[in-house]
């Protein structure tokens, strides 16, 4: 039985978070993070620290032995200081504790009614509960698909399919026409997915992200007033502005606190056709960082088209509002009018990412890329060994692609069958 | 005239029904088993060979069962090979070709010698109902056979239509009428059905074949059996032929596609991917210039040659001038044309695990007619309905085959869950836990099963839990073993000197180590016989991915663990989507794990069912 976890207080921001834990490995977690010396069934404060021996926080400690809990299996609880931060940290070294994984939505509720925990009242209520949070993560888990990871997500299918299928066929097929050795073209497939996946690994984590601040891109057509509001927004003249069109030629950043998350401003040229080679290089630019950004800023007119698509939870707001008629909806930065307005409409988007279900389910990802890493980079030293040994590299690739299931979708055999069949002709 | 009363009627002595009519007699239940002739008990309509990748782990696991299949195929084996030989265990499938002649002879003899088991020569034209249930069958004599449970094997024979270029006609096999009224009533039941097709190639006569300039495929030099009870091959061995399809023989088949029936618009049913017919493969696969074509005797005394890789359905014409183009075929005489059959299959998932329909008590489908294809799949089928009718006439629970136990338990749960949309043929990709699921553990994988319900004989029983207690011995006397590295390095073994300790075992896990290697350790290990050695080298081989597989396993058995009632009220589950309610409704799984398997089917969704069967559990013991 695998031991699992997660935030089991209300998303967002509050005084105390809790983090359960439950399942043969759990008291062994409890100690790892807590040090050694917990009661089977107790509670103790605690400080938790991470791997390097890192304090993370003071937390009160809850243990409980099976089956006196609430899953009837080893629980531990960790009440720890609500911060993101700290939340997160926390997470994040769970899922690398051998044989722990973030609970999947209704989990917890699963064992405990497997050991016959809940009395029928309580299963009454469940349906709502395990609702909402299946909802709020399929949220998530759609704007991290409809954004950054989503073209990954769809070649790494694609590639894994294809490695897949080709060490299928050579053992399904072993009588027919297949080639003998795969070898060079899966591992051509692996390389792919192994390159991004360790590019998205080594990339920032969420936790590191809230250390190391988001980064919110300024978009729009030149001259519509970016640079004025980056320089209202931070206080200070940070970008040099004129009314001049094309003035700002390199991405500018500002380094700043909103609603108490560090934030990196970037303040971009214009998007519009370039005059020259030097802005033509200054827009591109632009382009690259704004869609690299955590969040954009749109200063655009109600459907005016920029080159940066717009995400889910990207943020649209009138130029200029002291030039407008009615200048709701729009802001300033000469007037300031619109500002607090526009701070209060960032800082809520990226709290709402920084918290919770959001966390949870970047920490999710990483995790799954992490051991889709592993097994891919097992597949490969099978792989090297030849087609003798195809058996156990198609258990690997298979676990690689279990690991992944959630961000590219289930895989199984009658997919592999589809591109089997479609690239050899197979069959008496 | 009306016959005394059975338990069990099994129509169709095909693979399935042949199968079926054994597990059912071997559970002690009075079995008739309904064929229009005789004669016609375990034909092989298709080509003459058993087994192969996945099929040949079917054909273990019907013998672990005690079943008749592998015993039946050894006796008429003419050329065994284990296929993937150089790979690793898991993927490796015993195959042979068959002697259509010896194959129908000891398939009938070990019919006719089969205690329970009547053999009744008829056409079975209608059910006995009594009410909504099955009660028995009607013969077309008008002959009455009441029966507690029915089991239908009707093959490709429901509205069968036979197709040889633009000529067609019902037939269920050439030479056979296909069972309209048998079809219609079907219809009646409301089940849903679907069509299919498969084709053959033309047979050709081996002395007319110029064998000289083909290449020739012997068979394994140590031939690897289906049975755990066979000791060593009877029949004479032979070799098959290989050749080739060529340029002109492309071009004449391309020439003549719009007579071809499948490509003449003539067949709307599904083809399998796998067994495609000469046309497809050059129409779908242009750039290939050639195709291999295996040319398999069908017996030793028989001078026809089933030639695997050319099944059609062009005009016989086209099928002389193509297969003349063929090097060594030159002047080859067709002994039968190949056609193309189109049939009725009735959509596997108005069925139990156990193969009854849903709807119909006393009724149980298996074979093609529930989608499949091979003979490996149908007797699979045969097994299981065979098995559960006995039960069923007996008022007793069923038994269920799992996917962590074995490929039966994979089809079967692949068919009642999901459904075909081809027909469905056995690979061992299909099977996730394959590590574990092997052509050499069959008969430790289900044998017990087999003794507990009581259908295995004597003999299989003895000879089962003596090879049980010497492979426990030996392994663990190879467990006991405590080996520093210096001690193993000293017998010859490069390991890591980490200072670990190992045993016998982890040390027979490593790729180059052989049982051999490890005498000098015990000296008595000298003494364990050689099929012993071979499975615990096997066994130790995956020893590590078996392990980490066994949560997986653990969650699956738990998931089947939990039966969901047939009348269970879905619409009552408060946050499950529509889409997925309708789901369910349709397919109405009969556990936790089979749900799981639902398209769309998401964690929290299980739980909400879970909890729905906790209330409906404690209403009613409340």
């Amino acid at each position: 039985m695998d031991t699992i976890f997660a935030l089991a207080s209300a998303s967002g921001k509050a005084g105390v978070a809790v983090i359960r834990v439950s399942g043969p490995a759990a008291h062994g977690a409890a100690s790892a993070l807590a040090g050694a010396g917990l009661a089977r069934r107790g509670m103790a404060v605690r400080s938790l620290r991470d791997a390097a021996g890192q304090l993370l926080d003071q937390a009160v400690v809850l243990t409980f032995s099976a089956p006196a809990s609430f899953t009837g299996e080893d629980v531990a609880e960790f009440q720890v200081h609500g911060s993101v931060a700290v939340v997160s940290a926390i997470l994040n070294r769970l899922a690398r504790m051998d044989g722990l994984r973030q609970a999947e939505p209704g989990e917890f509720t699963r064992r405990a009614l497997e050991n016959g925990k809940l009395d029928l009242a309580q299963v009454e209520g469940l349906a709502d509960l395990i609702d909402a949070e299946t909802e709020a993560q399929r949220r998530q888990a759609q704007a991290l698909l409809e954004g950054e990871l989503g073209a990954l997500a769809e070649r790494w299918r694609r590639d894994l399919i294809r490695a897949a299928a080709l060490v299928e066929a050579v053992l399904d097929f072993a009588d027919e026409e297949v080639p003998e050795d795969v070898t060079p073209e899966v591992s051509r497939c692996l390389d792919r997915v192994e390159a991004d996946l360790r590019r998205q690994c080594e990339g920032v984590s969420i936790t590191e992200r809230i250390r190391a601040g988001f980064e919110v891109a300024i978009i729009g057509a030149p001259n519509v007033g970016k640079s004025t509001l980056l320089n209202a927004l931070a206080g200070r003249k940070a970008a040099i502005t004129s009314a001049h069109a094309g003035t700002t030629r390199d991405v500018i950043e500002v380094r700043m606190d909103l609603a108490g998350l560090p934030v990196t401003l970037l303040d971009t040229a214009g998007l519009r056709e370039a005059q020259d080679e030097i802005e033509e290089i200054g827009i591109a630019l632009a382009r690259e960082r704004a869609e690299a950004a955590d969040l954009r800023v749109f200063l655009a007119e109600e459907g005016e088209q920029l080159d940066v698509k717009m995400r889910p939870g990207d943020i649209r707001v009138l130029p200029k509002a002291d030039l407008r008629e009615s200048p709701e909806g729009a802001v300033s930065g000469v007037t300031g009018q619109g500002l607090d307005d526009l701070v209060e409409r960032i800082s809520a988007e990226l709290s709402r990412r920084a918290t919770g279900a959001g966390i949870a389910t970047r920490e999710r990802h990483r995790d799954a890329m992490n051991r889709a890493l592993a097994a891919i980079g097992a597949a490969r030293q099978v792989l090297a060994r030849g087609a003798d040994d195809y058996d156990k590299a198609a258990e690997e690739l298979r676990s690689a692609i279990r690991a992944l299931e959630s961000l590219v979708g289930r895989i199984d055999v009658e997919n592999l069958l589809d591109e089997i069949f479609a690239s050899f002709c197979l069959g008496k | 005239m009306k016959h005394s009363e059975f338990d069990v009627v099994v129509i169709g002595g095909g693979h399935a029904g042949t199968e079926a009519a054994h597990a059912a007699a071997r559970m002690g239940a009075r079995v008739a088993l309904v064929t229009l002739r005789r004669a016609d008990i375990g034909i092989m309509s298709c080509n003459p060979a058993i087994g192969g990748l996945g099929k040949g782990h079917l054909v273990r696991e019907i013998d672990a069962m005690d079943g008749v299949m592998g015993r039946v195929a050894d006796r008429a084996g003419i050329q065994f090979r284990l296929l993937n030989r150089r790979k690793g265990p898991a993927v490796q499938g015993p195959r042979a070709q068959a002697d259509r002649a010896l194959y129908r002879a000891a398939m009938l003899a070990e019919t006719e010698n089969r205690q329970n088991l009547e053999i009744v020569e008829g056409e079975a034209v209608d059910f006995l109902m009594q009410g909504q249930s099955v009660a028995g069958v009607v013969l077309a004599d008008g002959a009455e056979i009441p029966s507690r449970a029915v089991i239908l094997t009707s093959g490709t024979f429901l509205r069968g239509v036979i197709y040889i270029g633009d000529i067609s006609r019902p037939g269920g096999r050439m030479g056979d009428r296909p069972s309209v009224r048998l079809a219609e009533r079907i219809e009646s039941f409301g089940l849903p059905l679907g069509r299919l097709k498969t084709g053959t190639p033309p047979r050709l006569d081996g002395r007319t074949i110029d064998w000289s300039g083909l290449e020739s495929q012997p068979g394994d030099e140590d031939p690897v059996l289906f049975s755990f009870l066979s000791k060593g091959v009877t029949a004479p061995q032979i070799a098959c032929g290989i050749t080739h399809t060529n340029h002109r023989t492309h071009e004449i088949i391309r020439n003549n596609l719009s007579r071809s029936a499948m490509y003449g618009g003539h067949i709307e049913g599904v083809g399998p991917r796998y067994c495609p017919s000469i046309e497809d493969k050059i129409v779908r696969f242009a750039e290939k210039d050639s195709h291999q074509i295996f040319l398999e005797p069908e017996g030793i005394d028989d001078h026809t040659i089933y030639p695997n890789g050319i099944s059609t359905s062009l005009p016989q014409e086209v099928q002389e001038e193509y297969v003349h183009s063929i090097k060594g075929l030159e002047s080859a005489k067709i002994l039968q044309p190949g056609y193309a059959i189109e049939y009725d299959y009735v959509d596997p998932r108005s069925l139990t695990l156990q193969l009854a329909v849903k709807d119909v008590p006393g009724l149980f489908l298996a074979g093609q007619i529930n989608g499949t294809t091979g003979y490996e799949e149908a007797a699979a089928q045969g097994l299981v309905a065979g098995l559960n009718a006995a039960l069923f006439a007996r008022d007793e629970q069923g038994v269920t085959f799992g996917r962590a136990d074995s490929y039966i338990g994979v089809m079967i749960d692949d068919l009642v869950t999901r459904g075909v949309s081809e027909p469905y043929r056995m690979f061992t990709s299909r099977a996730e836990f394959r590590l574990s699921l092997r052509a050499d553990n069959a008969d430790q994988r289900l044998t017990p099963l087999a003794i507990s319900l009581g259908c295995v004989s004597e003999t299989r029983r003895r000879e089962f839990s003596e090879k049980m207690d010497k492979l426990s011995d030996a392994r663990s006397r190879l467990e006991s073993l405590s080996l520093t590295p210096s001690m193993i390095r000293h017998a010859g073994i490069a390991v890591n000197q980490d200072g670990n300790r190992r045993s016998g075992m982890d040390l027979l896990a490593f790729p180059d180590v052989n049982f051999e290697d490890l005498l000098p350790f015990d000296g008595t290990l000298g003494g364990v016989e050689e099929g012993i050695r071979c499975q615990l080298k096997n066994d130790a081989l995956y020893a590590n991915y078996i392990e980490r597989q066994k949560r997986d396993i653990e969650a699956l058995r738990r998931d089947e663990g939990h039966k969901i009632p047939v009348d269970f009220d879905y619409a009552k589950i408060d946050g499950l989507s529509n889409e997925l309610k309708a789901k369910l409704l349709q397919s109405r799984p009969e556990n936790l794990a089979q749900a799981s398997r639902i398209d769309g089917m998401t964690p929290a969704a299980l739980t909400l069912i879970l909890s729905r069967l906790r209330r409906s559990q404690g209403a009613r013991s409340a």
